[in-house]
């Protein structure tokens, strides 16, 4: 085996090989995250079926400016992620850091721009199980709306920190110049699993923001 | 990286390559992953098997006396959720499946070995939760977490229990990505999808089960743990939340996990069947696709399990339609392996004997299965003993012997060493009869309607409740004579050459045990599986390979 930085794994014939199963293992495992949202999609689905009155009166309750603002920069954030990857095909190694941290910093803001409105709610006394205040005529089902509120976009913020993560070590490696542009599936897989959590977001947005 | 090795047999092979504990902890290694795994789910079958060996002592005397009741509720709980997720689902995916996937398709490796390790680490700290819960007091709402027990009312460790299976539900899902991954990119030249041993088909079929189901069994965990720690009302009625929504949720997942607990153990007896018959696969394209329709058709019944749970009268009547579809291609598999015995050349060695075995107890099984999704029937035994013994006839009958009949037609190849075969075919008999004897009293027991789930029964049911337990000793023979006599083997064992078997596989044509990287060069393979002659039972075509 040569001593390159780039050498294919052991098990691989080739570095392309390595690449295109990376890839399709990147596939896969989002796959399994369609799963796992799609779970909770449903669970959602079920209930707004049974009390659309009150999914529609706590979905009133939402920030929809915060919300829609939030929406236009994760997709922005995405836009820098495949700028990024773009960088990193052409082996533009300093513009590749610099739209990795740019996908950062939209990241962030809009993690920031979430836990103020987080704030808010709480404030509101619209957190079902630690502090709700709401009465109304449908206060429970209500209740139920902000318990998948949370824990989706909850989840969702997860997600996002993780990402962040993942794109925070990928922007120090290609720093360092450990990408090219015959060797940077690294970048492209952080780039499909940045997409795809901005995707659940996309969904997010109507479900939770725009029932009416 | 990469050494050369020496070229005999005994050295430099996967096993003495290195003795450190160190090389074995850190290993990427998937024949060493599986042998990790092996030891792994051999404790945690015993832990699990210690639980029902108490409950058939509880249930010998139909007073409750043994055990209280709540110490009987968590001991089948415990019982069902070690089984079901510490060691039937990982069970042969993750120990043969480790193993062989690579050495049957030409590969030097998975696609992802350090997944493949993590995989282990992660499966361990959930195993850790669900032995940490077994010390400080287990848990008592069944392996099924039912709303609005599990989440209002239950006071035992649900949420650790739930963690843990949370937990292992990643492991699960590394390994069943990594045998897809593997499979569609790692093949030797010249094997295309229809020369893939049966093995590799059933396990690539599970993995899609276990990909796609997993996700959803732990959002289902994550939403109780919610409930549990908030107190809000997710599945608990008083708030408006909907216990049913939860089992569909759990069926989902749990009901294609019955196929990840049985595809695998077809897959082995494809194998056993065809070898200790000395013929060629009957209609192999049909074995091949019936476990992709086995997968698929498997997420499309969950509601079978529901039939009195007050889901809408359609909705069962779709699903009892369902359910009856899978009987096809099951018994498309039961009878192309029947065919495959016609004018063989049958040898009765150990695994061909357990492969018997599962081909009997799984049509006993699935059977019972279609009465079970019978919605008439079904409201009748549903919940009684009936419905454990024909679970029990699968999971058990079928899965476990074919994970046993699959790890002493593989021994010689993981080991290097035979095993006994007088003591392991005694060992093989003693299994069928006391599998027999402890489940079929409990078909009568649950057409004559004793509920499952409860540590005292009415005294006319006393005499086929002792049956059961005495064939309950029968059956603890037969797991626990294996354990010993191949521990045995390890160190007195006759050494194996490299295809004591004559079979075809991949596997079988380099060393025993194998190198690290399997194979000296990548195998080009030139026929498909099973090229067997009952005429001559000397004679086969390997699949491709090195030497000859």
């Amino acid at each position: 085996m040569t001593e390159t930085p780039i050498a294919h794994a052991h098990q691989f014939d080739s570095m392309e090989h390595q690449h295109e199963t990376s890839y399709l293992g990147m596939w896969l495992f989002l796959g399994t995250e369609v799963m796992f949202f799609g779970g909770l999609f449903v669970a959602y689905a079920v209930y707004r079926y049974l009390y659309p009155a009150a999914f529609a009166e706590g979905s009133s309750h939402t920030n929809l400016l915060l919300g829609s603002i939030n929406t236009g920069i994760l997709l922005v954030s995405s836009l820098m992620m495949a700028l990024a990857v773009r960088a990193a095909q052409l082996d533009q190694r300093k513009r590749l850091v610099m739209f990795l941290l740019l996908t950062i910093v939209f990241g962030t803001i809009f993690l920031g721009i979430k836990g103020y409105e987080y704030y808010h709610e709480y404030q509101e006394g619209l957190v079902p199980g630690i502090f709700f205040t709401y009465t109304g005529e449908h206060a429970a089902q209500v209740a139920l709306f902000f318990v998948f509120y949370f824990f989706m976009t909850g989840l969702h913020a997860v997600h996002m920190t993780i990402g962040l993560g993942v794109v925070a070590v990928i922007a120090f490696l290609a720093w360092r110049g450990k990408f090219s542009s015959s060797h940077y599936t690294p970048v492209e897989g952080t780039g499909l699993y940045w997409h795809f959590v901005d995707m659940v977001w996309v969904f997010l947005y109507p479900l939770l923001y725009l029932i009416n | 990286m990469s050494v050369t090795t020496a070229a005999g047999p005994r050295h430099g092979d996967y096993l003495s390559i290195n003795y450190t504990i160190r090389s074995w902890f850190l290993t990427t290694d998937h024949k060493r992953i599986g042998v990790l795994y092996t030891i792994t789910l051999t404790f945690l079958f015993l832990l699990g098997g210690a639980a029902a060996t108490l409950i058939r002592l509880e249930l010998v005397t139909p007073a409750g006396d043994l055990v209280t009741s709540e110490a009987y509720n968590k001991l089948f709980s415990l019982h069902g959720i070690i089984m079901v997720w510490f060691f039937l689902v990982p069970s042969i995916p993750t120990t043969l499946g480790n193993f062989l996937i690579p050495m049957m398709i030409g590969a030097r490796d998975m696609a992802f070995p350090r997944l493949n390790l993590a995989s282990w680490y992660v499966f361990l700290l959930g195993s850790l939760f669900v032995a940490a819960v077994v010390i400080l007091g287990g848990v008592d709402t069944g392996w099924t977490f039912y709303t609005p027990y599990s989440s209002v009312y239950a006071n035992t460790f649900v949420m650790a229990t739930a963690a843990g299976i949370f937990i292992t539900g990643f492991s699960s899902i590394f390994t069943g990505l990594n045998i897809i991954i593997t499979v569609h990119k790692m093949r030797a030249p010249g094997l295309n999808w229809f020369r893939l041993p049966l093995f590799v088909w059933s396990l690539y079929a599970t993995s899609l089960i276990i990909v796609l189901a997993t996700p959803v069994l732990a959002i289902a965990l994550l939403l109780i743990g919610l409930e549990r720690l908030l107190g809000v009302g997710i599945f608990d009625p008083a708030l408006g939340g909907d216990p049913l929504l939860f089992q569909h949720l759990f069926w989902f997942y749990s009901h294609p996990a019955v196929y990840i607990m049985i595809l695998p153990g077809m897959g082995v007896t494809s194998e056993l069947i065809t070898c200790f018959s000395r013929k060629q696969i009957f209609g192999y394209t049909f074995v091949a696709f019936s476990s992709l329709a086995i997968a698929i058709l498997g997420f499309l019944v969950w509601g079978h399990h529901m039939f009195v749970a007050g889901q809408s009268m359609y909705g069962g009547m779709i699903f009892s339609l369902l359910s009856y579809l899978v009987a096809i291609p099951s018994a498309v598999k039961v009878f192309n392996w029947t065919a495959t015995l016609y004018k063989g050349s049958i040898s009765f060695k150990t695994p061909m004997i357990y492969a018997l075995s599962f081909i009997g107890l799984f049509t006993m099984g699935g059977l019972t299965g279609l009465f079970l999704a019978a919605l008439p029937v079904d409201v009748q035994v549903h919940d009684t003993y009936f419905v454990v013994s024909h679970f029990h006839y699968i999971m058990v009958g079928g899965m476990v012997t074919a994970y046993l009949g699959g790890i002493h037609f593989w021994w010689p190849k993981i080991t290097g060493k035979l095993y006994p075969e007088k003591i392991s075919q005694l060992a093989a008999l003693t299994l069928f009869l006391g599998f027999n004897l402890t489940f079929f009293p409990q078909y009568i027991l649950g057409y004559m309607g004793m509920p499952r789930r409860y540590h005292a029964y009415p005294v006319e049911f006393q005499a086929l409740n002792v049956l059961s337990t005495a064939g309950a000793s029968i059956l603890a023979v037969g797991y626990l004579l294996p354990i010993v006599y191949l521990l045995w083997s390890l160190r007195y064992g006759q050494n194996a050459d490299d295809n004591p078997w004559k079979a075809t596989g991949l596997e079988w044509q380099t060393s025993s045990p194998p190198i690290t990287h399997n194979f000296e060069q990548t195998p080009t393979v030139t026929v498909g599986p099973y090229q067997y002659s009952p005429e001559n039972p000397e004679e086969f075509t390997p699949q491709g390979g090195q030497h000859d």
